[in-house]
């Protein structure tokens, strides 16, 4: 791979830019592979990337019946954070975090990794209580995590109007927390992954697996069959529908979550803000866009389309908290398909078929995961077991009841 | 915006109406092993296409009923009462 | 004195020259006319340099006359703030507006920023994730940051006021250009309801400047014919200066209306059919320099000088790939501008336009295209090369031409953004070099695509098809409608050539798209390092993401990426339009809700009783609640302890009105509860209380709360306040899902009674002493019974229950008489009675060890959880989430258990939120949570609840507490601190 530095642009620039590689190859597809990966979004391009820099295996195939990157990887509000509840989801979130920490200088491709913060409020004393019984979870969890007075709140985010239909009473911070740039993660993973031999193959969709006495044996594909020793499903937004050619069947529902932004304008939001209650969130990006986000479209869907209710709802609720915002206009709105699991945490490790693993169930938060995630599969992959990170993320959670159910706990689920 | 056609009440905004989740499903008895009620519990259809579900007009009539709705779409095939059977939907493939 | 514009034609036009008006740009005073827009007045004064560009901080100058626009966005400040990006080739003109240039540092005419421009090879498409690793992102962010946006958050109060409205349509028609028109004037009288909209104030589209003949008159007075007849149409409604934004699911559209100043309404149409006549957008051509000022859109030049008499400059080369253009050199020539030259990249021109130029003396340069261009502010000289055989290059000598403007035409692509909203699929024509609606593919929605917007350019057959499609739709809408006669006998040509990319020159300073500075060259370098899908081009270079969408840059981007992967624009595609069309101002979304109508706020019947009694009020959901009487002043501590006090030790009145209630009836009503309960319901009897909780079906304990049984087929289930409406939608769901054979109806009365609870050891006497023919004895009335009669001459139930531990009387009277319940009771009770707020009944019901679910419980507690084991364990029928209390998980011993805790050093300051940990040797985790805590001003000491691992098994063990970085100990007992044998509660 040949590396960006400030001294390859400057020789390229006096170029012309002439002599720059493909960011990543365009191979031909194998006939077999050690390891298939469906789907080349964040999760399934880190899962390659991590079997091949610390597992040694380089016959490896990404497929992705789209463009790498187009799901739900490019559409998401590039929310990075680690305050969880439960020691499991902290370990994993906070193992994720780290890793994008050193993301940019590892994968030689800037992320933009801005730990502006990430700031969650409370509206009413009873919220406030909650606030303190997360916040104090997190920091047994070995994280960061302080509380602000609303007089603090509003120091932090002037534009906040503190006494709105419901107050500010209060709310918390990560100060670790904040965004990053969404396209350049998949990027930088895909770039460093080829790199290291992993074929990535667009437009390749894959149609059936082949099963063989309870376990996978390779996959069919719109571009032919595909024999693997090992298989791995990272399909955000589609996983009941490769599990259905898995012949099993899995706890999720798919629903649009929305998106939206504004047009550019001027710095003037500094640091992520969130309220699980009045449910919204909003970032100001490197461009100058707000970045709004707010609760899924609660009904099935796989139209990747946003709908006028809940844009109403979420545009109000920011409104409510930054009444400055009414001028600007909103540019553009969008929806993911996401995959919520009953109690809203992922589903990773093993599956019913041998040599076949899941990654999935990332419902709202599955961004912040791709570094872990991609990390703790690889491994996964390779042993046949679940890393110690994800061990409770199983699916043999549902039939025990051991949910971990964050929603349920810090009224914020993933 | 979906527009739900209420069986007693007429074609509404989707805001009057609450979704109930996949329809047709049957409560298993309290002998039922744990996989089976973790699988009534927990696993979802959730197809590309067609879904069978249920809806509440919570802002009108109050009353719970059938919706054929296309996921892809949003297309909505058959509206019936709760406790009828699955219609019979001869469509299309929504891919091809 | 304000300057006399200098390239305002004397006479045409649409602009009132009775009514001058004045505006300042950058601070300079100049003058414009109503009807101007502000572009159009800009350009009047001969004002080349409007803004600095995006990326590279060059001099931009009008580039549109429409939605499109890429450089006139601009801060206007009109009475409401400095409003940022503001699109001035459509923004009205008004007296006194403050036009600013948002970039450029000193100044819009010399930006330091231009370094940037002369640095550029540095800054080429992705340079961004190249750099900056080192040390890290933080030490360039804020730089980076700073140069972006487009303009600053306005302050001050926003002046603008917002509406929502709602409309049902037959036939909502959008665009009223020539096909909208033609539209609309077929299905006038038709009965249909239709709804025309247009986004500008005036209704005409590419009429507004045109001149041809319709119907054999001048467009002007067809135009203004048809705009009264469809006016004096009972069945159309026209809004103009109104934006169709978005096309949702099941045909529901939104319009954005700004046809009121100071006020912007949001529609939400619901429409049977759609016909999108939404016209087409003039593409760019591309070469060298082609972004300075006075180079724009052909069409845009006429529009400046037939519909707001201004003339761009006064020499403008026109340069094109069609016969449109042409037009646009006669009108300009006609109107005093000197058109040196056409410069138009086709060998062959037909003749009819070819013969007109002669007539005007205009030179046609064939087989040419424009290479360069020279000049600062404002363009000098372009010049022009003729094309090679093979179209691949040019060959010598170039021509120079002296020019101070440039008029450009690379043809139309229809504005698809709707119809792709829709789910409309486009397809591209080859021979029109666009993307038009691919009639093939079948589209969800009901929409129809005409004039050219479907690919229709020439007027004729705008007109027809319009008409036509106009009539179709009435008819799929149920109307009898027959298309309007409409014929011109315009020029209609087109003969289109599919070259808009000047193939030499230094493809750097070719530009894509203006408005994000992309160029030629960032896309062939996308190329070059793999970036070939659209999604990928699009995100690298950010081509055609700008606050534009890509609507003049998006079908060179694709045509050039096809072109460098030897693809056809086919096969590489198009990307999906996503709503709003325009961007929408937010107050406009969100509309009337904010405020005290972001979430009106529920109020007691009796609320200003309260406020009459100092009551300082809080939000329980939506509820608004005394959180406690500031009584005489007290503050809020002092209040919540003696209103503790005051009860434990006499009487406390609580308005407990918001509690949920819901009366279930019918022969199946206790088999039915009995399936919800986790209790016995079938065994309880008429006239006898019980306390019950639900679980949902994951065993998850979702609702507590007493349950009444009336008579033999009548139950009165109490709700917790915030779940009530939410528990009824449940209850209704197993009724008529899981069991509509169970004969029974569910109705809530929560809000058709008032609820005054009054308890503590006087609550008895208190109430002997109110007219009544309840007996209130404990003999008649024990405690968990209830019993109906009158009191102070109302229908009354009285249960007695108790949250607070002590002998309690919930008395239930029709809503619009609590008040009167509230007044009497404290009016005979004087210094005996105490209104209680909800933080005093918090620590009444914590002292007893009551919980409180969603605070003393989480979304993973079950009910075995809370110590239901043994009610659980005794009913042996099925109820909701009983088989899943059976599950391994769920009766682990080391689950998180209900229990009570009090610091080991009274003066420890014990708090809801603190963690149970285990010691740092077993490595410190988390062994749960405190959920409530408060001092008990009753027991004088700091008491708590909280859900424990393994709790039942730990009572009086010592416990280590997290709380904010401090730990203490605690001692882990029974829940209930005060009176635990009862004997109070059963007084």
């Amino acid at each position: 791979m040949k590396g960006y530095s400030f001294l390859s642009l400057a020789r390229q620039a006096l170029n012309r830019h002439q002599g720059w590689p493909v960011a990543w190859r365009t191979p031909e597809l194998k006939k077999n592979y050690d390891v298939v990966i469906i789907g080349a979004g964040g999760h399934g391009l880190a899962t390659a990337y991590y079997l091949a820099k610390n597992h040694q295996i380089k016959n490896i195939a990404v497929l992705e019946k789209g463009s790498l990157g187009g799901g739900n990887t490019g559409r998401n509000t590039q929310i990075t954070r680690s305050n969880y509840f439960w020691p499991q989801s902290a370990a994993f979130f906070d193992h994720s975090l780290k890793l994008y920490e050193g993301l940019s200088r590892e994968l030689n491709f800037n992320v933009m990794l801005s730990q502006r913060g990430l700031l969650t409020l409370a509206h009413s004393l009873h919220e406030l209580e909650g606030i303190q019984r997360w916040a104090n979870a997190i920091r047994i969890n070995e994280i960061e995590a302080e509380i602000l007075s609303p007089i603090e709140v509003k120091k932090l985010v002037p534009l906040i109007d503190i006494d709105c239909r419901f107050p500010v009473h209060g709310g918390f911070i990560q100060r670790r927390g904040g965004i990053s740039r969404h396209d350049a993660v998949v990027w930088g993973y895909a770039r460093a992954a080829s790199a290291y031999g992993v074929d990535i193959i667009q437009q390749c969709e894959v149609t059936a697996l082949n099963i063989q006495s309870g376990r996978v044996t390779g996959v069919q594909t719109t571009r032919g069959t595909i024999g693997a020793d090992k298989i791995s499903i990272a399909v955000a937004g589609h996983t009941t529908e490769l599990a259905r050619m898995a012949d099993f069947r899995v706890p999720i529902t798919s629903m649009p979550l929305q998106a939206m932004v504004s047009e550019p304008i001027k710095p003037c939001l500094h640091t992520v803000v969130m309220s699980p209650v009045i449910h919204m969130y909003v970032s100001q990006s490197d461009r100058g866009e707000l970045v709004i986000g707010g609760g899924a479209d609660l009904y099935n869907s796989y139209a990747q389309r946003g709908g006028i209710p809940l844009l109403q709802e979420n545009i109000a609720a920011v409104l409510e908290l930054f009444p400055a915002f009414t001028r600007l206009r909103l540019m553009r709105q969008w929806a993911g398909i996401v995959d919520i699991t009953p109690d809203t945490s992922p589903v990773m490790g093993l599956t019913p078929l041998q040599n076949l693993y899941i990654s999935g169930g990332w419902g709202t938060g599955g961004y912040k995961a791709i570094p872990a995630g991609g990390d703790t599969m690889a491994y996964t992959i390779v042993h046949d077991e679940a890393h110690p990170l994800i061990e409770d993320f199983g699916l043999a959670r549902f039939e025990t009841g051991a949910l971990i159910d964050e929603g349920a706990a810090s009224g914020v689920s993933h | 915006m979906l527009r739900i056609d209420c069986p007693w009440c007429g074609t509404r905004d989707e805001v009057e109406f609450s979704f109930g989740g996949e329809s047709h499903l049957t409560r298993p008895t309290l002998d039922a092993s744990d996989a089976v009620w973790s699988d009534y519990l927990f696993n979802k259809d959730n197809p590309k296409g067609i879904h069978f579900e249920r809806w509440m007009h919570r802002f009108g009539c109050g009353r719970w009923f059938n919706v054929a709705r296309d996921t892809l779409t949003h297309e909505i095939h058959a509206v019936y009462e709760m406790g009828a059977a699955k219609p019979d939907l001869a469509v299309k493939d929504p891919d091809s | 004195m304000t300057p006399s514009p200098t390239n305002r034609l004397t006479s045409g036009g649409r602009i009132d020259r009775t009514q001058p008006l004045s505006f300042r740009f950058n601070g300079k005073p100049l003058q414009g006319y109503s009807g101007d827009t502000i572009a159009s007045a800009l350009l009047a004064n001969g004002i080349g340099t409007v803004n600095r560009s995006f990326k590279y901080h060059r001099p931009r100058g009008v580039m549109s006359a429409g939605v499109e626009e890429t450089n006139a966005l601009l801060t206007v400040s009109g009475g409401n703030g400095d409003i940022p990006v503001v699109r001035t080739t459509v923004r009205a003109l008004v007296d006194g507006q403050l036009i600013k240039s948002p970039s450029g540092f000193p100044n819009v005419n010399f930006d330091l920023g231009r370094v940037l421009d002369f640095t550029h090879r540095f800054w080429a498409a992705g340079f961004y994730n190249k750099l900056f690793k080192w040390p890290s992102w933080r030490w360039y962010e804020g730089t980076v940051r700073r140069m972006a946006g487009l303009g600053k958050l306005p302050d001050g109060e926003d002046g603008n006021k917002y509406f929502h409205h709602n409309v049902h349509c037959d036939v909502l028609i959008v665009g009223a250009g020539p096909a909208g028109l033609a539209a609309a004037l077929g299905c006038a009288n038709s009965g249909a309801r239709v709804l025309l909209v247009e986004q500008d104030h005036e209704l005409g589209g590419s009429l507004l400047a045109d001149g041809a003949q319709i119907n054999a008159i001048d467009s002007d007075t067809w135009l203004s014919r048809t705009t009264s007849t469809l006016e004096d149409a009972a069945n159309v409604t026209v809004m103009t200066s109104s934006t169709v934004s978005g096309y949702y699911d099941h045909n529901v559209l939104t319009i954005t209306d700004r046809s009121t100043t100071g006020v912007v309404r949001f529609w939400k149409v619901r429409a049977k059919e759609v016909l999108l006549a939404t016209g087409a957008f003039e593409q760019p051509l591309v070469f060298e320099n082609n972004d300075r000022p006075g180079v724009m859109l052909a069409n845009a030049a006429m529009t400046y000088v037939l519909r707001y008499a201004v003339k761009p400059a006064h020499v403008m080369v026109v340069a094109t790939n069609n016969d449109t253009a042409y037009r646009v050199a006669f009108a300009l020539h006609d109107n005093g501008v000197r058109v040196p030259a056409i410069v138009d990249s086709r060998e062959n021109i037909a003749e009819e336009v070819s013969k007109e130029a002669g007539e005007r003396g205009i030179p046609i340069m064939a087989g040419s295209v424009v290479l360069d261009t020279v000049g600062t502010k404002a363009l000098t000289r372009v010049s022009v090369g003729r094309l090679s055989n093979d179209g691949r290059s040019t060959v010598d000598p170039t021509s120079v031409i002296a020019c101070q403007g440039l008029a450009m035409s690379g043809g139309f692509n229809p504005n698809c953004s709707l119809y792709s909203q829709a789910g409309g699929s486009l397809r591209y024509d080859a021979q029109l070099a666009c993307f038009v609606p691919d009639e093939e593919k079948a589209c969800r929605q009901r929409v129809t695509v005409a004039g050219a917007a479907n690919g229709k350019f020439s007027l004729a057959d705008a007109l027809t098809e319009g008409a036509r499609a106009g009539s179709t739709v009435t008819g799929e809408a149920g109307f009898a409608c027959s298309p309007a006669e409409v014929a011109t006998s315009a020029l209609g040509s087109y003969h289109l050539k599919a070259m808009r990319i000047t193939p030499t020159g230094d493809t750097s300073r070719q530009w894509v798209d203006f408005a994000h500075d992309v160029t030629v060259a960032d896309i062939e370098l996308a190329v070059r390092e793999n970036f070939v899908s659209v999604e990928h081009l699009k995100r690298y270079t950010t081509v055609g993401m700008a606050v534009d969408q890509g609507k003049t840059s998006n079908l060179n981007a694709l045509t050039l990426l096809a072109e460098l992967t030897d693809r056809s624009v086919e096969e590489v595609g198009t990307t999906t339009f996503r709503p709003p069309f325009m961007p929408v101002p937010m107050g406009a979304i969100a509309g009337p809700q904010h405020g005290d109508f972001y979430a009106p706020a529920r109020l007691l019947p009796a609320h200003d009783w309260h406020v009459d009694h100092g009551a300082v009020f809080e939000n329980y959901g939506p509820w608004k609640r005394p959180e406690y009487y500031a009584t005489n002043g007290r503050d809020r501590e002092t209040a919540i302890r003696e209103e503790v006090l005051a009860l434990r030790r006499s009487a406390g009145l609580f308005d407990g009105s918001p509690l949920g209630k819901i009366e279930i009836t019918g022969p199946d009503a206790g088999e039915f509860l009995n399936r919800i309960y986790v209790n016995n319901a079938l065994t309880l009897k008429p006239g006898r209380v019980r306390y019950g909780i639900m679980l949902s079906e994951n065993g998850i304990v979702i609702d507590d709360g007493v349950f009444a049984r009336l008579a033999d087929d009548c139950y009165l289930v109490s709700t917790t306040t915030a779940n009530a409406d939410h528990i009824t939608a449940w209850l209704e769901q197993w009724h008529q899902c899981e069991w509509p054979d169970l004969n029974l109806v569910i109705s809530t009365v929560t809000s058709q009674w008032a609820v005054a609870t009054l308890a503590g050891p006087n609550a008895r006497t208190l109430l002997q002493e109110i007219e009544s023919d309840i007996d209130f004895s404990v003999q008649a009335l024990p405690h968990m019974t209830l019993t109906t009669g009158t009191f102070l001459g109302m229908h009354a139930r009285v249960q007695r229950v108790s949250f607070s531990g002590e002998m309690s009387f919930e008395i239930s009277v029709p809503a619009l008489d609590g008040r009167q319940v509230m007044e009497t009771l404290m009016n005979s009770g004087g210094d005996r009675i105490t209104l209680i707020g909800i933080e005093a009944l918090t620590i009444l019901r914590t002292e007893k060890g009551y919980l409180h679910v969603g605070g003393d419980t989480d979304g993973m507690t079950n009910a075995l959880d809370i110590g239901f084991g043994g009610i659980v364990a005794r009913k042996k029928t099925d109820f909701v989430g009983k088989r899943s209390l059976l599950r391994g998980g769920d009766q682990r011993k080391d689950r998180r258990q209900f229990v009570g805790v009090e610091p080991l050093n009274d003066n420890e300051e014990l708090e809801s939120g603190a963690h149970f940990i285990t010691s740092q040797r077993e490595g410190r985790r988390s062994q749960g949570v405190v959920t409530s805590a408060c001092f008990s001003p009753t027991l004088n000491r700091v008491i708590g609840l909280g859900l424990l691992e393994g709790g039942f098994a730990r009572k009086g063990e010592t416990v280590t507490v997290f709380d904010d970085g401090r730990t203490f100990d605690v001692r882990i007992t029974d829940p209930t601190f005060y009176d635990p044998g009862g004997e109070k509660m059963n007084a």
